[in-house]
C-alpha cells in the first residue's frame, strides 16, 4: 500500500482528539486505584480501633502524607512519562526525596532513643504482615495505571513501568496505613518504603512488556 | 525553532480540533520527514532501505492513533521523534537487530531531511483488513474508506454512532498490531 492512500485513510472524517485525556485518565486512574486499595484494607484487615488517640492518630497522619506525597509525585511523572518523550527532560532523581526525609526522619528518632529499644521500633509486632499486605493491595492499583499509561503513548516503558510501580506502591500503603498499628517512623522507612521500592522495581521489570504499543 | 516546528505544529493543532485538511498536510509532510529519517537510519545500520516504507507508516498510524498524547504546550518536533525513534528501535527489536546500533541523536534529526518517493510498503492494508473482526472491519470501511459519516455506518454495520467510534479507534489499533506482526523479518 502506498503511504498517501494510509494517509487518506486516516484523514477521512477525522474525530477531533481530546487533549486533556491523558491526565484525566491518569486522575482517574490513580481514583480507582486508591479506592480499591482503601476497599480491600477495610474489608480484608479493617481499620486501627485505636484510631481516637492522639499519639494513633499523629502516626496515621504521618503515614498518609508519606504515602500520599509519593502518590502525588508519582502522578506529577506519570502524566509526563506516558506522553512520547516525555523522559527526555524528567530527572527521576526527585522522587526519591519523600524516601530520604523519612529515612533521616527515622534516623534521628533511632538516636534520641535508647538503643535497646530499636530492635522494637524497627521491626515492630507486624513486620511481616506490612511486607505482604503492602504489594498484594497494590496489585489491583497497578494493574489499573498500567491500564492509564497504556492508554497514552510512553516511549520509556521501564521508566513508565516504574513509576506506575511506585504510584501502586504509594496508593497501598497509603490504604494498610489505615490498620497498621506500628508506630515508629523507623519501621515505616523500613518497611513502608521498602515495600514501595520493591513495587516500584517490580513495576520497572513489567514496563517494558506491559506497556508496548 | 524552525520553521517546519512552527509551521507542523500549527496543523497538529487544528488537526486536534477535528479539521481534516490539517490533518492531512500534517501527515503527509511528516511521512515525507520520516522517510527520509528511516532511509538514512536503515542505511547507516546496513539494512534494506525498502523496509523503511513500512516504518513510515507504522509511524504514521502511531502518530494518527495517539494524536491525544501530543500536549500543545510542548514543541511537536520532540513528540514526532520520539515516536518515530520509539517504532525504529521496536522494528529492530522485532527482527531481532542490535538496537546498540541506533545513535542518540537530537529531536530536530527528524525534521533535518524530507523525501516524497512514495513506494509501497509491503503489506495489503485491504488484505489485513479482512482479518479484523466484523464491526471493526465495516466501521472503517464504512467512514474511512467510503467517506460515509458516522450515522450511515451506524445503519450499515447494525451498531451504534458511539460504536463506529469506538470501532474505528480500536481497529486502527488492531491493524495497527497486525501491521507489526506482517513487516516481522
Amino acid at each position: 500500500m502506498k503511504t498517501n492512500e494510509l494517509v487518506t485513510l486516516l484523514s477521512t472524517n477525522l474525530e477531533p482528539a481530546d487533549r486533556r485525556s491523558v491526565p484525566r485518565t491518569l486522575y482517574a486512574a490513580l481514583a480507582a486505584g486508591s479506592i480499591v486499595a482503601l476497599g480491600l484494607t477495610f474489608v480484608g484487615l479493617g481499620v486501627r480501633s485505636d484510631l481516637m488517640t492522639t499519639s494513633a492518630f499523629i502516626f496515621l497522619v504521618m503515614k498518609l502524607s508519606f504515602a500520599v506525597v509519593i502518590v502525588g509525585l508519582a502522578l506529577v511523572y506519570l502524566t509526563r512519562l506516558a506522553r512520547p518523550g516525555g523522559e527526555r527532560k524528567t530527572p527521576s532523581f526527585l522522587v526519591a526525596i519523600p524516601f530520604l526525609v523519612i529515612v533521616v526522619l527515622a534516623g534521628i528518632s533511632l538516636a534520641l532513643a535508647p538503643s535497646s529499644h530499636w530492635d522494637k521500633m524497627i521491626v515492630g509486632n507486624e513486620w511481616l504482615e506490612c511486607l505482604i499486605s503492602i504489594p498484594i493491595i497494590a496489585i489491583v492499583p497497578f494493574a489499573i495505571s498500567i491500564w492509564a499509561v497504556r492508554r497514552a503513548a510512553p516511549t520509556n516503558l521501564a521508566r513508565a513501568g516504574a513509576f506506575a510501580g511506585l504510584a501502586a506502591g504509594g496508593m497501598s500503603a497509603m490504604a494498610y496505613a489505615l490498620h497498621c498499628t506500628d508506630d515508629s517512623l523507623p519501621f515505616v522507612a523500613v518497611w513502608y518504603g521498602g515495600t514501595i521500592v520493591l513495587c516500584t522495581l517490580a513495576g520497572a521489570a513489567l514496563g517494558p512488556r506491559l506497556l508496548r504499543w | 525553532m524552525t520553521t517546519h516546528e512552527i509551521e507542523l505544529k500549527a496543523l497538529m493543532l487544528a488537526s486536534l480540533d477535528g479539521d481534516a485538511a490539517s490533518h492531512r498536510a500534517l501527515l503527509d509532510r511528516l511521512s515525507r520527514h520520516l522517510r527520509a529519517y528511516y532511509k538514512g537510519k536503515l542505511a547507516g545500520i546496513g539494512r534494506d532501505a525498502t523496509e523503511a516504507e513500512d516504518l513510515v507508516q507504522e509511524a504514521v498510524l502511531a502518530i494518527h492513533i495517539k494524536r491525544h498524547t501530543y500536549d500543545p504546550a510542548e514543541l511537536l518536533t520532540p513528540w514526532v521523534h520520539a515516536i518515530a525513534r520509539y517504532k525504529l528501535i521496536d522494528f529492530l527489536r522485532r527482527s531481532r537487530a542490535s538496537i546498540s546500533d541506533v545513535p542518540i541523536e537530537e529531536a530536530d534529526a527528524i525534521m533535518a531531511h524530507d523525501d516524497n518517493v512514495d513506494a509501497e510498503s509491503t503489506y495489503d492494508l485491504k488484505r489485513l483488513m479482512q482479518r479484523l473482526p466484523e464491526k471493526m472491519r465495516c466501521s472503517i470501511e464504512a467512514v474511512k474508506l467510503d467517506g460515509q459519516s458516522i450515522t450511515e455506518a451506524a445503519e450499515r454495520c447494525g451498531i451504534s454512532e458511539s460504536g463506529v467510534k469506538v470501532n474505528i479507534h480500536r481497529g486502527l489499533k488492531t491493524l495497527a498490531a497486525l501491521i507489526a506482526r506482517e513487516t516481522q523479518t
